[in-house]
């Protein structure tokens, strides 16, 4: 095991956090992109409305502003809203708005506004021959979403999804000045201790490269499998 | 007269792409005021062929003389390319090419493009080369088409803005690249015409074409190609009327 | 009309927190984000033409180097970038006993050039994509009328590939402004600095953040509708006249 002046195995954990931190949004990035993708998609104007405002509101702000607001402001207002339970209907429950909370919360709504337009775009690109072909064959709704819809779509929304995941991995790096302890605060807090910067901060970059290359290879091979009978129009547009 | 250098004469070019062997051993000769047309079926190797006579296409063998110019080739690790790129600058600013698809510069306007190389690649003044290029805007009928972009004129306007463009390099030979053939028909006769007065006046042209009526009433020489070789050459009269392979008579045959 | 006169005087007079103080915090922050993200847009643009170029070279010893560059600037955090750089410019050589010192002690220096490099990083990428993008039969139009390669880059190349970098280069410079906040991590009074000031000072998170994400929101629309006209000015010679 490298020692790094002991703190080899601090920033192992400090990179299992970040791991986390960022699996741990991306789910709920995924969650609230389709849903603000159907939202944008559905003729009703006030879905449509609400997707538009918080797409364009989270796109507009910086990260670390949407993070410190919430992380600093999230526990006053989960604190008014506990408090209000509490007397109007003397429920008692305390919710605590930690680092981490406040971290992948904070990641996984700004990576739910970008998922989202790539989830519209990529619904979109699916034509509708091939929705209207599944209904000639008499399928219902839903089996036209997950046969024909669903993986034709994924085709489409995989780069954005590849691309997304690559940026949101980059975010996590965000936490640290929070206070949560993820590979970046612990190098950050190693550098002022032993005035160290290249021994600590160079390993950290090196990890944030080999999750980079690995999800990129992954990346690839489930664009390869969705990719099936598209390649040569594929190859025409790289 | 006799010491005038002819504009263009290649000798004996081959070219192979990986194993297949497109052009084998052609030559060609084109005297001041010739207009030679290049027919043939698609992948003959025509349009190669006029590629390769201003080495857009590197010809594996072969020799290619420019006004009395002669370029000269080395073998590299690549394969044989010109010992002189400045060299070959200099002979390409000679033989302006038309092409298929018009390929004007997107993000320049009409005068733009015909100005471009007169004055960056010539060396001539700006003032002098706008009015030359209204002049042949004028001729080919696009004055009024000056200030307009590539992407906001039809097919046939950007062909003969292209043509245009074309003269301004005031080119030994012209080579024409099926000028014609990504245009709507309706469209083609306006390029045609443009196209008529030029080898009316004697210009030096190298046609690729599938319009035969074009090679019919200007050519002074046909050259019909098959598999990357010569199979039928001479004046429109000999080789169009008078067809001697079966290959050229079933090519010329009226296609329903 | 009077009413919301007085109503906003009020409103002013009531608030402990948005004094003229306070308020100068967050322009001294607006200048100084607007400056470290303007001059190292301006520097990363310099750097990345050239980069973008040699990006693009069929010599391996040239392009490998600058796709190295870019992989790593573009696959790690900007936020490890700006620490290696504030951190380790101390341990440069002998370079507290230079002039240079007196500059790069300020953390305002390294956080520029840590955004300059990480910015030229993207926009390097940009350009090659742009410039790969450039149509085959124009290229060889300029080969056919004699150009040599470096007038065919300058004249037709690279004209063409900045109009078509621009969309894309819009979303890098509203990325490089939101991406600047974290100057505020090594002390530098930036925007997200000031806001971070007046919340430790007043404990009122949501007045001191809401207030600068909405001057986040505002320059982000600004930088919006700068490229949107920019397109509209300069990609009007793609669209066809009639539709």
């Amino acid at each position: 095991m490298i020692d790094l002046q002991g703190y080899g195995p601090r920033l192992l954990e400090g990179a299992l956090v970040t791991l986390e931190v960022a699996v741990l949004s991306l789910l709920l990035a995924l969650i609230l992109g389709l849903l603000t993708a159907s939202a944008k998609l559905s003729r009703h104007w006030l879905f449509h409305r609400i997707a538009t405002l918080y797409t364009t509101l989270i796109r507009g702000v910086p990260d670390l502003v949407l993070m410190l607001l919430l992380f600093f402001g999230g526990q006053i207002g989960v604190n008014m809203f506990t408090d209000w339970l509490y007397y109007e209907f003397d429920v008692d429950i305390f919710i605590n708005i930690n680092e981490f909370v406040a971290g992948v919360v904070t990641i996984g709504f700004i990576f739910g506004a970008y998922m989202g337009e790539t989830f519209r775009g990529a619904f979109l690109a699916v034509e509708s021959g091939q929705i209207e072909a599944g209904r000639a064959y008499g399928m219902s709704n839903r089996l036209i979403f997950r046969r024909i819809q669903f993986p034709q779509m994924m085709r489409h929304a995989l780069p954005g999804l590849g691309n997304n995941w690559m940026v949101l991995l980059k975010t996590t790096a965000l936490v640290s000045v929070i206070g949560l302890s993820d590979m970046v605060r612990i190098a950050a807090e190693a550098t002022k201790a032993t005035h160290e910067p290249f021994l600590f901060m160079i390993p950290v970059a090196v990890v944030y490269l080999l999750i980079a290359s690995v999800s990129e290879w992954i990346v690839a091979r489930l664009q390869k499998h969705y990719n099936a009978g598209f390649g040569e129009a594929d190859e025409w547009n790289n | 007269m006799a010491d005038t250098p002819i504009p263009l004469e290649v000798r004996d070019i081959t070219k192979r792409f990986g194993d297949t062997e497109v052009l084998k051993g052609l030559s060609l000769k084109a005297h001041k005021g010739d207009v030679i047309t290049l027919i043939g079926a698609s992948g003959s190797g025509k349009s190669t062929f006029l590629r390769c006579m201003n080495l857009l296409e590197q010809p594996n063998e072969g020799e290619l003389i420019v006004h009395g110019e002669n370029i000269t080739f080395k073998t590299t690790r690549r394969g044989r390319e010109p010992v002189d790129w400045k060299q070959v600058e200099r002979i390409r600013a000679k033989l302006s090419m038309v092409f298929q698809s018009f390929n004007l510069w997107a993000h320049m306007t009409l005068l733009e493009n015909v100005i471009e190389a007169p004055t960056h690649v010539l060396g001539k003044p700006k003032r002098e080369a706008i009015a030359h290029a209204r002049d042949l805007l004028d001729r080919v009928g696009l004055l009024d088409h000056a200030d307009y972009y590539p992407a906001q004129m039809s097919g046939g306007q950007q062909q003969r803005g292209a043509i245009a463009r074309a003269l301004a390099m005031d080119p030994e030979v012209m080579l024409f690249d099926e000028p014609t053939s990504a245009l709507d028909p309706e469209l083609v006769g306006d390029v045609l015409k443009v196209m008529r007065d030029l080898a009316e006046e004697g210009r030096t042209m190298i046609v690729v074409t599938h319009e035969m009526s074009f090679a019919r009433d200007v050519s002074s020489q046909v050259i019909y190609l098959h598999q990357g070789m010569v199979e039928e050459v001479g004046p429109p009269k000999e080789v169009l009327d008078n067809p001697q392979s079966d290959r050229l008579k079933q090519f010329l045959a009226p296609k329903h | 009309m009077e009413q919301l006169n007085a109503w906003f005087t009020e409103l002013l007079s009531d608030n402990a927190i948005f004094t003229a103080n306070t308020l100068g915090y967050y322009l001294d922050g607006l200048g100084s984000t607007v400056r470290l993200v303007f001059l190292s847009l301006i520097i990363g643009l310099l750097l990345a033409v050239p980069l973008a170029i040699a990006r693009g070279s069929r010599r391996k010893w040239v392009k490998w180097p600058v796709f190295l560059y870019t992989y790593v600037f573009r696959g790690t955090p900007l936020l490890i970038q700006l620490y290696l750089i504030y951190y380790g410019v101390v341990f440069i050589e002998g370079i507290q006993d230079t002039f240079l010192w007196a500059i790069l002690k300020d953390a305002f220096y390294p956080a520029l050039i840590a955004f300059t490099l990480n910015t030229a990083a993207y926009t390097t990428e940009i350009f090659h994509g742009a410039i790969k993008a450039t149509p085959r039969g124009e290229i060889e139009a300029a080969r056919a009328y004699g150009m040599s390669r470096a007038l065919m880059m300058r004249r037709i190349i690279l004209p063409s590939a900045f109009r078509r970098a621009l969309p894309a280069y819009g979303n890098e410079v509203i990325f490089m402004l939101h991406a600047s906040a974290i100057a505020s991590v090594v002390t530098i009074m930036d925007l997200t600095g000031a806001a971070r000031f007046v919340y430790a000072r007043f404990y009122a998170p949501f007045d001191a953040f809401l207030f600068v994400a909405a001057i986040y929101l505002c320059l982000t629309f600004a930088i919006l509708f700068l490229f949107r006209y920019l397109e509209k000015k300069l990609l009007a010679h793609l669209k066809p006249i009639n539709g």
